[in-house]
């Protein structure tokens, strides 16, 4: 089984280190910034910082391009549309589509756009644990319980469901295994056939993830959990002088690129 | 009957990430054809990943594994036909049953191999009855059982297929004495019936002793022994090097020997009565 889903790649690098709130603000701010930037200066600056996080974080480049080759497919789509359905300057006819000069640009922009936001939140979760992410998360949404909004509670509910993701993919993995062993084939046959083929899969697992809900309800209930206590935390999240210096430096740099090169004309 | 042989098998879990684990170097054996053989070793010392790769769960990237001679990843029949022939019995088999009864899930190895109703039929009642499964239990649904009944319908699950090598991955982890002499006796009835050949990874190494005839002892990834009980559990034993224990009455026994008793090795609780009774009838022990 291969779940990507927050794979985590553990490391001791700045861009590991740093506060997952500050990683999750900057990343945000970064997506935003990518919808937001008009020229191709914009995007190179972009790129470097990007490239600089990437060279830093020592993940392998074959990672982030596992994530942006299933979107390949949908990227050349939504190019092809972009080319063909912009008006503006013609630059060349197939029949009876026209591609245009504004659509080339628009369709750059897009695989840009796109690609860059793929590597970037990839680089998210490759450097921090889901975990961790969870925990961020809830540390930034606190205000919201002011009104009324149960951010605890949601943020236990990922937390649990993060955690039982891999014990869920070993175990798929595992039942896949038994079967086979009994000459079960997953692979050959029609369409209908190998959706009745999941049967034997997935009946056992969704008894187990009852049965594992059930045991972690009960151990829940006998450590008296009660989801209106406020909990303390094993490892508290603190901002270091590095963190702090980091947001800064990004909450300066980012729209300043923005501002700059939006200006220029290329 | 079929020959189980492995050459130079090497696994290498999560190569080219931190996580790399070598969980098998260069492991090299055959198996005793109609035999027993107990396969023991540490948590973590890769019997599991060993066994998977009997029956073509997972590909050697280095090293071979062959039945009758004949490399399974390049047989005529493709890979699935080597899983009818070398059954492997998974770590708690109870959690892969999924049909409406322990019938239709007795059944879904023999259907799977293609044979004919009367085939299936006949293979799924025999396997109930060795592994004592009455036929009031086959039209149950298999989730009302008990855990050590589940157990056995799936290890029968397994034994309606009639593979030739029959592999058992820790069948008896979790159940009380009497549960575990069970099922290892129905192994060993069905290996006499069938005259098949029999791999057991087990902990307990007193099971190992009682059914086995050969031994194969994994540490690290390596197979560091391969012999006979006798030889791998008599009193110049090497287990206690890579912290394995030879079973409690063998070392009572070396240590009455070490101490000047004339007693041979033993290994199962049995045999140490006969020995004692016949030492205590001759006087030997005074
Ligand atoms: N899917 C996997 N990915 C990475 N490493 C694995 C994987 N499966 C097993 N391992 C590692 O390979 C080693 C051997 O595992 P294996 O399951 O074969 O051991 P075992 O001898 O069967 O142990 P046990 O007696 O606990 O069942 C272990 O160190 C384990 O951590
Ligand atoms: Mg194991």
């Amino acid at each position: 089984m291969n779940v990507t889903l927050g794979q985590y790649f553990p490391g001791h690098s700045l861009t590991h280190r740093t506060d997952p709130r500050v990683k999750l603000v900057l990343e945000v701010l970064f997506i935003a910034e990518l919808f937001m930037v008009k020229r191709y200066a914009g995007f190179l600056l972009m790129g470097a910082l990007l490239a600089l996080v990437v060279h830093n974080s020592k993940i392998p480049l074959w990672a982030l391009w596992r994530g942006l080759r299933r979107l390949l497919l949908i990227l050349a789509f939504t190019s092809l549309l972009n080319l063909f359905y912009t008006d503006g300057r013609e630059l060349f006819t197939i029949w009876r589509l026209t591609a245009t000069w504004e659509g080339l640009h628009a369709a750059l922009f897009t695989i840009l756009r796109i690609s860059m936001l793929i590597v970037g939140t990839s680089l998210l979760t490759f450097t921090t644990s889901p975990i961790m992410l969870t925990d961020a998360l809830e540390r930034l949404l606190a205000p919201l319980k002011k009104l009324r909004v149960p951010v605890g509670e949601l943020a236990m509910m990922m937390t649990i469901a993060l955690r039982f993701i891999p014990v869920l993919s070993e175990e798929t993995a595992k039942i896949m295994s038994a079967q086979k062993a009994r000459g079960a084939d997953f692979e050959s046959g029609s369409v209908f056939q190998r959706a009745r083929a999941l049967i034997p899969i997935l009946v056992p697992l969704f008894v187990s993830a009852f049965r594992r809900a059930d045991e972690l309800a009960v151990a829940m209930e006998c450590r008296c959990y009660d989801s209106a206590m406020p909990r303390s935390r094993l490892k508290e999240m603190r901002m270091k002088r590095a963190d702090y210096l980091i947001l800064t430096g990004m909450l300066l740099l980012i729209p300043a690129i923005l501002m700059g090169t939006n200006r220029l004309w290329i | 009957m079929s020959l189980l042989e492995v050459r130079a098998l090497t696994h290498v879990y999560a190569q080219g990430t931190a996580y790399e684990h070598r969980a098998l170097d260069r492991v090299s054996f055959t198996l005793e054809e109609g035999g027993f053989t107990g396969l023991i070793g540490h948590t973590g010392s890769g019997k599991s990943t060993l066994v998977q790769h009997l029956n073509g769960l997972m590909k050697p990237a280095e090293g071979q594994v062959l039945l009758d001679g004949e490399d399974i990843w390049a047989r005529q029949g493709g890979i699935r036909g080597v899983r009818f022939l070398v059954g492997l019995v998974f770590q708690y088999p109870e959690y892969q049953l999924f049909e409406e009864t322990v019938y239709k899930d007795i059944a879904f190895g023999p259907t799977n191999m293609g044979l004919s109703a009367q085939e299936v039929d006949r293979n799924v009642r025999q396997a109930a009855a060795l592994v004592g499964i009455g036929e009031e239990l086959l039209g149950r649904s298999p989730f009302e059982l008990s855990g050590g009944q589940k157990r056995r319908v799936a290890i029968a699950g397994v034994m309606a297929m009639r593979p030739s090598v029959l592999i058992l991955d820790e069948p008896t982890a979790g159940l009380d004495p009497q549960g575990r002499e069970d099922i290892l006796g129905q192994v060993q009835q069905y290996r006499l019936q069938e005259g098949a050949t029999v791999l057991l990874v087990s902990h307990s190494m007193e099971d190992v002793a009682r059914h086995a005839d050969r031994i194969l002892v994994m540490d690290h990834g390596r197979l560091v022994e391969n012999g006979p009980v006798e030889e791998v559990f008599g009193f110049d034993s090497r287990l206690g090097d890579i912290g394995l224990a030879v079973p409690q009455v063998t070392s009572i026994f070396r240590q009455l020997h070490r101490r000047g008793h004339a007693v041979s090795p033993v290994f199962t609780v049995e045999a140490a009565i006969a020995q004692i009774e016949g030492l205590l009838e001759g006087g030997g022990i005074g």
